[in-house]
């Protein structure tokens, strides 16, 4: 019996120190970015293009180029998948064709983001001619992210109680209306945090944007819709590995990964801290 | 007031139809996906034989006397750099998953629970720029070597990038295991920890066996962090140490410089094809240890 109770407290001492490990990881990361990038950062930093090769200046146009993109994935990923999610949860039987739209999504969702990124280019900047731009990086994020706002919506609409809907339908209103009216809004919440996490993940991402619009280097903010774009994370991958003078602009690639990881975190925070009010309320 | 009605049924279906075009969208996506690569990866073909793309271990498309298109060490690098970070990531996630599931009080859980998730939401470019100031110099440090930038580099990274997938999956596994379980193998005398390794962990089993295959497909399908920390030579690679060129580090690098519909623009399709298949095959398995008993969901 003694030696079981050693081999208990050993054991749950490896369990913790990996808990241990992994915040550690972490740790490492956080601090790592943070400790160097933060000397960079400075007023000018955020609102001045690159100047001098990229050796000087700021990063402005990735900021703005990837709230941009950011901003086209959420209108292509997020009313196509609350539609989705509204199919799935209130009009179909349960059944052959939902499983396997439900394999689909999940399938999606493991699909390698460069393969999203050679559809992209394939479909919409040669078949669709939209070229290499800001709109065929958006739509090919915004497919990229529609397995997180569909499997999101969904649950959100699933957390809607039955007597919410059979309330308004006995009211004799149709079904679309009692699903306008009597479910959706208090789904929102739900949508938004799930949202929220698909388009950090998408803000972050280059490998998808590497060949359907992102570019080196831009003087100027994008125009239209048709117009290549600069984005923070692949303004880092230039930063760090294709510059050629990679020693000097070093610090400049800890801002720009500084920035990058407090927008997205930010927005990882917002959706973490939506959800757990979520929970509370819903209890 | 008939026509009315018959008008509101008629715009009634509408709507539904509409929402199902809407639902079937994730099927079609992923059936235009497969198409698309099918169509713009098999015109490689013409010129190279599908034997030579499988089994040559020389990838040099850009060769002016002597092009070749054998894919071997690129998926022999993929491999390589996914079972290295697997080797670590895997104990060490499962590890932390049964802590988390089991030993951490429930307030420390409502806490670690999201710093892991934080973890998933680090973009893989900025893990990869790490690969680059820190993993690198400290691997070349500790090895002796001359640059950092290796297999070994890809698999630290791909392995960091793989526990969340691994943690959350896993633990969400351990919790479902029934109560009763436990309490059995409890009345029957044994303590806590031999109650998990015999009893909780095993029951888990092939919620943990989907965690370790969805993770996997991340680690083979990562682009950015391999990319950037793996030095990009595109020979077979002899040890760990040794830089390598993984299937998807070909296709961001090469892409981007090759003229369209050539050959060699057609075989990094023909890469991602393979790419395709390696992961939806991986994610194919998983799902079906996830949700076999789901039918009813």
């Amino acid at each position: 019996m003694e030696s079981s109770n050693l081999k208990q407290k050993i054991g749950f001492n490896i369990l913790r120190l990996s808990m241990l490990v992994i915040l550690l990881i972490l740790g490492v990361i956080l601090y790592d970015i943070i400790s160097k990038g933060i000397g960079v950062i400075n007023w000018q930093f955020i609102t001045a293009a690159p100047k001098n090769g990229m050796t000087e200046g700021g990063i402005w146009p990735a900021i703005v180029g990837t709230f941009y993109v950011t901003v086209i994935t959420a209108v292509v990923a997020v009313p196509l998948g609350v539609f989705a999610a509204i199919y799935l949860n209130e009009y179909a039987r349960q059944g052959k064709i939902t499983r396997l739209i439900r394999m689909a999504i999940r399938n999606l969702a493991g699909v390698p983001s460069i393969v999203y990124g050679l559809f992209g280019l394939a479909l919409f900047v040669n078949v669709l001619g939209f070229g290499t731009s800001i709109l065929s990086a958006g739509l090919t994020l915004g497919l990229m992210t529609l397995p997180v706002t569909i499997t999101a919506s969904e649950e959100a609409l699933k957390a809607v109680p039955n007597s919410y809907r059979h309330g308004s339908l006995a009211l004799g209103v149709s079904k679309w209306h009692s699903i306008r009216t009597n479910v959706l809004p208090y789904a929102i919440p739900g949508i938004l945090t799930g949202t929220i996490l698909g388009l950090a993940r998408a803000a972050g991402e280059t490998a998808p944007i590497l060949f359907t619009g992102a570019a080196f280097f831009l003087p100027f903010l994008p125009q239209s819709l048709s117009s290549q774009f600069m984005a923070l994370p692949y303004h880092l991958y230039i930063m760090s590995t294709q510059h050629h003078d990679i020693a000097k602009v070093r610090p400049l690639a800890y801002g720009t990964a500084l920035v990058l990881i407090v927008l997205v975190l930010s927005m990882n925070l917002i959706a973490i801290l939506l959800r757990s009010w979520l929970r509370k309320k819903n209890k | 007031m008939q026509k009315r009605g018959k008008l509101s049924k008629f715009k009634e279906k509408a709507i539904e139809w509409f929402f199902f075009g809407n639902g079937i969208l994730a099927i079609i996506i992923l059936i235009g996906i497969f198409t698309l690569l099918l169509k713009e990866g098999l015109p490689t073909f013409q010129e190279v034989s599908i034997k030579e793309f499988l089994t040559s271990t020389d990838w040099n498309p850009t060769s002016y006397s002597n092009r070749s298109y054998g894919i071997v060490s690129l998926v022999y690098s993929t491999l390589l750099v996914t079972v290295g970070s697997l080797i670590f990531a895997v104990p060490l996630g499962i590890a932390c998953a049964a802590y988390l599931a089991e030993v951490a009080h429930p307030r420390m859980r409502e806490i670690l629970k999201p710093t892991v998730e934080i973890l998933a939401g680090i973009p893989s470019v900025v893990i990869g720029f790490l690969g680059i100031v820190l993993v690198g110099p400290m691997i070349a440090k500790v090895f002796n070597l001359s640059n950092g930038l290796n297999a070994i580099n890809g698999s630290i990274l791909l392995g960091v990038m793989a526990l969340p997938t691994i943690i959350s999956i896993s633990e969400d596994a351990i919790s479902a295991v029934p109560e009763e379980y436990k309490q059995a193998s409890l009345a029957l005398g044994t303590n806590e920890w031999h109650t998990l390794i015999t009893v909780t962990l095993p029951a888990a089993l092939s919620g943990i066996i989907a965690a370790v295959m969805l993770g996997m497909g991340r680690a083979i399908g990562e682009t950015m962090a391999v990319l950037m920390a793996t030095g990009n030579a595109p020979a077979f690679p002899e040890s760990i140490f040794d830089s390598v060129r993984t299937m998807t580090a070909t296709i961001a690098v090469e892409l981007g410089e090759v003229p369209y519909n050539t050959t060699h623009y057609y075989s990094l399709f023909a890469i991602g094809l393979v790419l395709f298949l390696m992961t939806f095959v991986v994610n194919l398995i998983s799902d079906l240890v996830l949700h076999k008993y789901g039918e009813g969901e």
